[in-house]
């Protein structure tokens, strides 16, 4: 069994291997290799050099948006994460019409980013609209309603992976623990939340490269105004490569600057965080 | 627990390909929208093409306007039945045109046919354009000046096919209305003896004050500012002094401005303001097509806009504007020279033939071009889809008949009047340029900005937009 496994591994591989490569590794590759072009279209490249890199920071968009994109990344992965667990403690406890709960909360998240955008801008210009403002008057009110609508989006999806978790704890150890003396919070805190971890850990990850990488919301809420107040690094990469003749190059640069940014920063959450993981 | 592990670990992996993938994949889902199912028709055709291009080429043309898709496609069919050559024709969502260009254009069989704004747009797409000087389409073309030339003025590498005009578009019935009062401000008694900023302002305040005899909620629609709407500001309205300080140097271009008459700039965009249905506060949710309807219902008497808003006009359920009230007045910004501007007057609309397509699709697209611009079938086609065509080819028969098209070409035709061209807006120098002013209009409008800061960015913007977009040369 396991010498015919080994002998057709590379054949089963192979279309998931050319499928990635196409729509992954190569495209992947070329992206790093144009950030060092000036380009118009991918097939016309020159190569430049580092120049689009020192350009990034010409001017201060860039780090403007990434202070905008990390203060936004705190607060939502905060909120999003306390919420959606409080919400999965409440439905595994034995209430009625849990599963329409958890439907309902799961609903947001089926909804595109783009369409959210412009449901939540009516909403939220609706209600500003008694103070005579808008969402676009001051970048304040950009902010909280993208972590409004993120949380809104993401909370059920999360709420689900905590749901999972916490269900698989064995209720034996619950009960131990209740029949030595433990009160709710004491089960909480030093049952549950270490034995759900795991969960803690996917989440945390989807909550912060979501928050970090978030564009279509972005654009459909505010699309960066007033100003360029409430752009997020997404879409400071989108409009440096459309915005400016020979700038895709430079918008080029700061996709890979961003990626290696997600990447490192979500890799170091993973190691943390799994660090905590208990055996269950 | 190792499952999970795994789990995790999956996830890690197809996020931070999600990641790459958004980072660096742009182009691929920015075709989607419309050409969607257009891309899909393309790969069946792709077979018959192959052999059809070794014949005698075919046509690809990327359409820029999403309004008219429908009768390009028609079109193209004609065209197809009448010659033989085969015309595919993709339109790119409203928006998206310079995203889908660049990922088609790419492509194993790329567009022909496409379309620039203007030299910004050739500056960036120049390694594409053909010299197409010496084609029909070229010596067809009733002022030749408008074409994309090179750097030295040399060749003709973009050609208009659309004429467009926009100015202050007013509701004569309500005009009328107003004039008819017995307590008005002025003495003139009709629209059309507003000649200057000061008269227009008079009967725009009075108009104001006089609300409610008139049944509208202001004499402006909505200064729009939602995402994407405020280029009737930052562009359009802007062209109008930029163009004066042009004339005063006798240039198309400037690599710095000192925005000289942004006084003027802030007399019109303030009685918009300060006179419309929407309060300043509230703009910043508003879009065009929210003005438009306010202009169409009658909520409002003037808006500014161009011909090509009449659709939007006429198009709203419960219209009330009647067809020959639609009107137009030039934009009045208390020059000296009030008196004899026109409306703006040009186009941004101008086709290229890809150079780098094949020879027989190049001949096949010149073709092409020539019979729509020459061939009467083809005439009547191009003057169906409602364009002002700025082709001598045209006769009186072929302009179109929607009232502001109408009022456009009786505009070019008053030889008292000088039209404003797009010169000084088709200079601007970047999309960023224009956002970034558009940015600050907003918050001025909005209270949150010193009109000198407006005027002191939007000059300091300008040098250094124009300065990256030349070191990109």
């Amino acid at each position: 069994m396991q010498k015919t496994l080994k002998k057709y591994f590379p054949i089963f591989v192979l279309p998931t291997l050319i499928a990635f490569a196409i729509s992954f590794l190569i495209p992947f590759i070329m992206g790093i290799y144009l950030s060092f072009c000036k380009f118009t279209t991918v097939t016309n490249a020159q190569f430049v050099g580092f120049s689009n890199y020192a350009k990034i920071f010409t001017n201060s968009d860039f780090t403007d948006a990434l202070w905008f994109t990390v203060k936004f990344t705190v607060v939502s992965v905060v909120t999003v994460n306390v919420f959606a667990f409080l919400l999965a403690l409440a439905l595994t406890k034995s209430i009625k019409g849990t599963n329409i709960f958890r439907t309902v909360f799961f609903m947001p998240n089926l909804i595109g980013g783009i369409v959210l955008g412009y449901i939540w801008q009516l909403i939220i210009n609706a209600v500003l609209l008694n103070a005579g403002v808008t969402i676009v008057s001051d970048a304040k009110y950009g902010f909280w309603g993208l972590v409004i609508l993120m949380n809104w989006q993401l909370i059920g999806y999360m709420m689900v992976i905590y749901i999972a978790g916490i269900q698989n704890i064995s209720p034996d150890i619950i009960e131990a623990a209740r029949i030595d003396g433990a009160n709710k919070f004491q089960i909480l805190g030093k049952i549950t939340i270490p034995l759900v971890m795991p969960s803690v850990t996917i989440c945390l990850f989807l909550t912060l490269t979501n928050s970090f990488k978030l564009f279509d919301q972005n654009l459909a809420l505010t699309a960066g105004n007033p100003g360029k107040q409430t752009r997020m690094l997404a879409l400071d990469i989108y409009q440096t490569f459309y915005g400016r003749v020979g700038w895709a190059g430079v918008g080029q640069a700061k996709a890979v600057i961003f990626f290696i940014m997600v990447a490192v920063v979500a890799l170091v959450q993973l190691y943390f965080t799994r660090s905590k993981e208990v055996e269950n | 627990m190792r499952l999970k592990k795994m789990v995790a670990a999956g996830l890690t992996l197809s996020m931070v390909a999600g990641l790459a993938l958004t980072g660096c994949g742009n182009d691929g889902n920015t075709t989607g929208g419309d050409s969607g199912n257009a891309g899909s028709s393309s790969s069946a055709k792709d077979d018959s093409k192959d052999s059809g291009s070794s014949e005698g080429g075919s046509v690809y043309y990327l359409n820029f306007k999403p309004e008219v898709a429908e009768q390009w496609e028609a079109i193209a069919k004609k065209y197809t039945d009448a010659t033989g050559v085969e015309v595919k024709v993709v339109t790119a969502a409203s928006g998206t045109y310079e995203s889908t260009l660049t990922s088609e254009v790419a492509k194993k069989n790329p567009p022909t046919l496409f379309q620039i704004n203007g030299p910004v747009g050739y500056q960036n797409w120049k390694d594409y354009c053909l010299d197409l000087s010496g084609t029909d389409i070229y010596n067809n073309l009733s002022d030749k000046s408008m074409a994309i030339t090179d750097a030295d003025g040399n060749g003709a590498y973009g050609i208009p096919y659309v004429v467009e005009g926009y100015g202050i578009i007013y509701n004569d019935e309500i005009m009328q209305k107003y004039f008819a009062l017995s307590d008005k401000a002025v003495d003139i008694s009709a629209a059309t003896d507003i000649k200057d900023f000061d008269t227009l302002k008079k009967v725009v305040e009075d108009m104001t004050a006089h609300k409610a005899d008139l049944g509208i909620e202001g004499v402006f629609s909505s200064t729009s500012f939602s995402a994407g709407e405020d280029w009737r500001w930052q562009t359009h309205l802007a062209n109008v002094p930029v163009n004066y300080e042009y004339q005063d140097d006798n240039t198309t271009d400037k690599a710095e401005i000192t925005f000289k008459y942004n006084e003027n700039f802030k007399n019109i965009f303030d009685l918009y303001l300060d006179n419309s249905c929407t309060e300043k506060g509230l703009v910043g949710s508003k879009t065009v097509e929210d003005s438009m309807a306010e202009f169409a219902l009658g909520k409002t008497a003037m808006v500014q806009n161009g011909n090509w808003g009449w659709g939007q006009v006429s198009g709203v359920d419960g219209n009330v504007v009647k067809e020959e009230n639609v009107k137009f007045l030039p934009i009045y910004t208390g020059m000296d020279k009030d008196a004899e501007q026109s409306i703006c007057i040009g186009t941004e609309n101008f086709w290229c033939v890809n150079s780098q397509a094949s020879e027989a699709d190049q001949q096949a697209t010149i073709d092409f071009l020539k019979w729509l611009t020459s061939d009467d079938a083809g005439k009547a086609e191009v003057a169906a889809l409602g364009f002002i065509t700025p082709f001598s080819t045209f006769g009186d028969d072929l302009q179109p008949n929607d009232p502001l098209a109408k009022e456009v070409v009786r505009y070019m035709n008053d030889s008292s009047l000088k039209t404003v061209p797009w010169t000084a807006m088709l200079s601007f120098p970047s999309q960023t340029f224009k956002d970034n002013f558009g940015a600050s209009l907003l918050e001025y409008a909005q209270g949150n900005k010193e009109w000198s800061a407006v005027v002191s960015d939007m000059t300091a913007d300008w040098a250094a937009e124009k300065a990256n977009s030349s070191d990109a040369e």
